[in-house]
């Protein structure tokens, strides 16, 4: 009966596949924020992915199907961007895959997304527990959450004292944004905390950051060994200014990436010399095959979205990055669903599902050295979970460190347990199997 | 010639006192009503659902409750994010606490606690006044961020303070479709709005009134400043709430302080003096303006730079936007000071002597 139904509907899907193709090109919808107090990180991300579809439109598209972008302004708030959600998934025949770009707006659209039948990325932000796909059938926290950039990070400080056993009895302290965003890794570091016996100091700042005296003041007085820095936009640049006028070593400071791209420290300069960030994987990536392919193709017709120096630079890349996902998940899907076909949003989230970007994919489309390969499952929305440190010379990003790896003992347990509370509040059932094959 | 309440005479005095006592503003009233529940829901599109009326209805409630406050009592007060975020919150902690709790109770117990929390914050509102309230209530934004992000109980330990739920119903009829979440909205909408009018028309709303236009006086004829005030704080702080719960779990799915910050207060505040100050009529027209404004101008501004092939990027559409917006905000704050609603009103004295203006 159940198989009956499935094959029934299969055939249907295809009909309709079949009386829509070849006519409709792939929607992907843009919420970004060009404008508001987070402008200057929103707005490399946008070019950079506005830049990787046009680039992927000047190689013909996803196996001949051609891309059409379109953004909606959101300003970073979440009744706008919840606004632009509705206003762009239904135009050019159907959003293929939002991405957010805030913590807000996803909460939001997570609610949303499985009525509407929608996939989500949210490369490297977003809801942490939203890894498992088991509960989270439409969210793709692809090849990166802030647990486990806070993993990557706690690794980090441990390896440099020397074995993760030394960090008993040191103290670290997290600056953060005060806002979903800011508090997302405290779990995981809190966890970090009990296993290997570091003194946790919490340390909130008000949004936007622009005044944070009284945190380093705190600072001074407890004289933490290390302190993580989950800020972002103008609250950066006024941390690490502080931290300079406090006289706390910078390069005892870790930021997740919001925190170590180009504009968070280019207005401290020499000031912030020694400050060091979690790359998701890339860092700038000036040299790689991709921007040299962007500029040549999109920069050098005239089509290119933003200022051409910026091309390359660590939000840029990010954009470019996530741009790169949510079409390879399309022609994932089209390897099983119709090659050269047009992909609905359902489709598209198989596809985004059963990723399989191994390391020969990753060089032909120019990522060589700047990613690692990402493979899901219907379990894990992940993919991936390497990160690299880069550090701060004074005029541009340099990694400082080899690939390291999230650990799994932690990570796991606390993501399935978070996601089962969710499941449990929401009276969700997980997905049986069944389900992961559709 | 058709506007008019010629022959039409009051023979009890419950017909002399009826809220619409003119035959044909009953009748647009109707009109009206049939439109919202029926037509629209007949024509409209999931997008005019989910972005345009639905949190039209809401901010149009959460203008209400702020009219009765500001409006009607004449207490400015810059905490209704707040209240909002109060009415959510709790709403949320009754609907994850207790089992198959329907959704009514919960947004009315949510109210409620917004209430409470609404009059703890009128109280220094019997000894300060204008615009040093304004700045007293401020303390009541602070304290809702503070609490929303802080006492992790009332988030139920969500990790990032961000909360939602599911599975709403009213008597088993779930509240998913966009339908009925709009008409879900409309109802609560309809039945207080007529309430707050009936509120207003009263004894109490007297006192309100009084209170506004000279509280000295008021206190020599004998209402009770004390209490006349913080009744105007509990019922306005109660829709308010109510408000809240809506726009986070029906309009944006999750809620998060953020939400509710500072910013919401003043644009709950200025759709009350742009709609009218004193008129549940008004508060509608400001809603429409602050919500419904922007996103017109954002949609049509492209579309008319597309007449004339410029193309504009999406930073220079919503940067013309606000402009816009705030310019159109100081022109009818010069031409109409006292609110869409008295537009609305000198419109009808026109209609009465239209076509034969003398």
């Amino acid at each position: 009966m159940k198989l009956r139904n499935l094959a029934l509907a299969t055939c249907l899907a295809l009909v309709a596949i079949a009386a829509t193709a070849e006519t409709k090109e792939q929607f992907f919808p843009g919420l970004p924020y060009r404008t508001g107090p987070y402008a200057p990180n929103g707005v490399p991300w946008a070019n950079g992915y506005s830049d990787y579809l046009k680039l992927v439109n000047a190689k013909g598209g996803i196996n001949g199907v051609k891309i059409v972008y379109e953004e909606c302004e959101t300003g970073y708030d979440t009744a706008r961007g919840v606004e632009c959600y509705e206003r762009l998934k239904g135009k050019h025949g159907g959003a293929t895959v939002f991405q957010p770009l805030s913590t807000g707006i996803t909460f939001a659209l997570t609610e949303k997304a499985p009525g509407d039948k929608i996939p989500l990325i949210t490369a490297g932000y977003g809801r942490s527990e939203s890894a498992d796909g088991s509960v989270f059938k439409w969210n793709f926290p692809l090849a990166g959450t802030y647990w486990l950039a806070a993993d990557v990070i706690v690794q980090a400080i441990g390896k440099r004292e020397g074995g993760m056993d030394k960090l008993k009895g040191k103290k670290i302290a997290l600056v953060y944004h005060d806002s979903p965003y800011g508090k997302e890794p405290i779990a995981l570091l809190q966890e970090r905390s009990k296993m290997l016996g570091y003194e946790l100091q919490l340390l909130p700042v008000t949004a936007p950051g622009v005044e944070q005296k009284a945190t380093w003041l705190q600072v001074r007085q407890s004289r933490p060994d290390y302190v993580l820095l989950w800020g972002w936009g103008v609250m950066n640049s006024t941390a690490l200014k502080e931290a300079q006028a406090t006289g706390y070593p910078r390069d005892h400071m870790y930021g997740v990436w919001w925190s170590g791209a180009e504009p968070d420290v280019k207005d401290v300069g020499e000031g912030a010399k020694g400050y060091n960030a979690v790359a998701m994987q890339h860092g700038a990536e000036p040299q790689s095959k991709v921007v040299k392919d962007i500029l040549a193709m999109v920069h050098d017709k005239g089509q290119g979205t933003g200022p051409r120096e910026e091309v390359g630079q660590v939000l840029y890349m990010r954009g470019a990055m996530s741009a790169m996902l949510a079409v390879e998940g399309v022609r994932r899907a089209q390897e099983r669903f119709g090659k050269g076909k047009w992909m609905s949003a359902e489709q598209a989230r198989w596809g985004y599902e059963n990723l399989a970007l191994d390391q020969k994919k990753l060089d032909a489309l120019g990522f060589a050295g700047v990613m690692r390969p990402i493979s899901t499952s219907c379990v894990d929305h992940l993919g991936a979970n390497w990160a690299r440190i880069h550090t701060w010379d004074g005029k541009a990003w340099h990694f400082t460190s080899d690939w390291m790896q999230a650990d799994e003992q932690v990570l796991k347990p606390l993501v399935r347990q978070t996601a089962a509370k969710y499941a449990a509040e929401k009276k969700l059932a997980p997905r049986d199997a069944a389900d992961c094959q559709s | 010639m058709i506007y008019r309440e010629n022959g039409q005479f009051k023979t009890t005095y419950r017909a002399d006192q009826q809220i619409f006592p003119i035959a044909q503003d009953r009748l647009f009233i109707l009109a009206a009503l049939l439109l919202a529940f029926v037509v629209v829901p007949a024509l409209a599109s999931g997008y005019m659902f989910r972005a345009i009326l639905i949190p039209f209805a809401i901010m149009s409630l959460a203008a209400i409750g702020v009219n009765i406050l500001v409006g009607y009592c004449g207490q400015i007060s810059l905490g209704s994010g707040a209240f909002m975020a109060v009415g959510a919150y709790g709403a949320y902690n009754f609907f994850v606490r207790i089992p198959d709790m329907p959704v009514i109770p919960a947004l009315v117990l949510g109210g409620i606690c917004a209430m409470v929390f609404g009059i703890l914050f009128g109280l220094p509102s019997l000894r300060v006044k204008g615009l040093y309230l304004a700045v007293a209530t401020l303390a009541a934004q602070f304290f809702s961020d503070w609490m929303f992000l802080r006492i992790k109980y009332l988030t139920n330990n969500s990790a990032s303070g961000s909360v939602s739920v599911s599975g709403l119903q009213v008597f088993g009829l779930p509240i998913e479709s966009d339908m009925n979440k709009y008409l879900f909205c409309l109802c609560l909408l309809a039945v207080i709005a007529l309430l707050a009018k009936n509120l207003v028309r009263s004894a109490i709303g007297r006192e309100w009134m009084a209170i506004r236009d000279m509280d000295v006086a008021a206190a020599v004829i004998g209402i009770r400043p004390m209490y006349a005030k913080l009744t105007a704080f509990a019922v306005s702080s109660f829709i308010i709430g109510i408000a809240g719960g809506l726009w986070a779990f029906i309009y944006l799915g999750a809620g998060e302080p953020a939400a509710f910050s500072v910013d919401m207060s003043f644009r709950l505040l200025f759709m009350v003096i742009i709609g009218g100050l004193g008129s549940i009529m008004g508060s509608f027209f400001g809603a429409a303006f602050i919500v419904l404004l922007p996103i017109a101008l954002n949609q049509f501004l492209p579309v008319l730079a597309g007449l004339f092939s410029i193309e504009i990027s999406t930073a220079g559409i919503s940067h013309a936007e606000l402009m816009i917006f705030g310019a159109l905000i100081v022109w009818f704050l010069i031409v109409e000071p006292h609110g869409l609603a008295k537009l609305w009103s000198t419109g009808k004295q026109k209609l009465r002597l239209w076509p034969f203006p003398h």
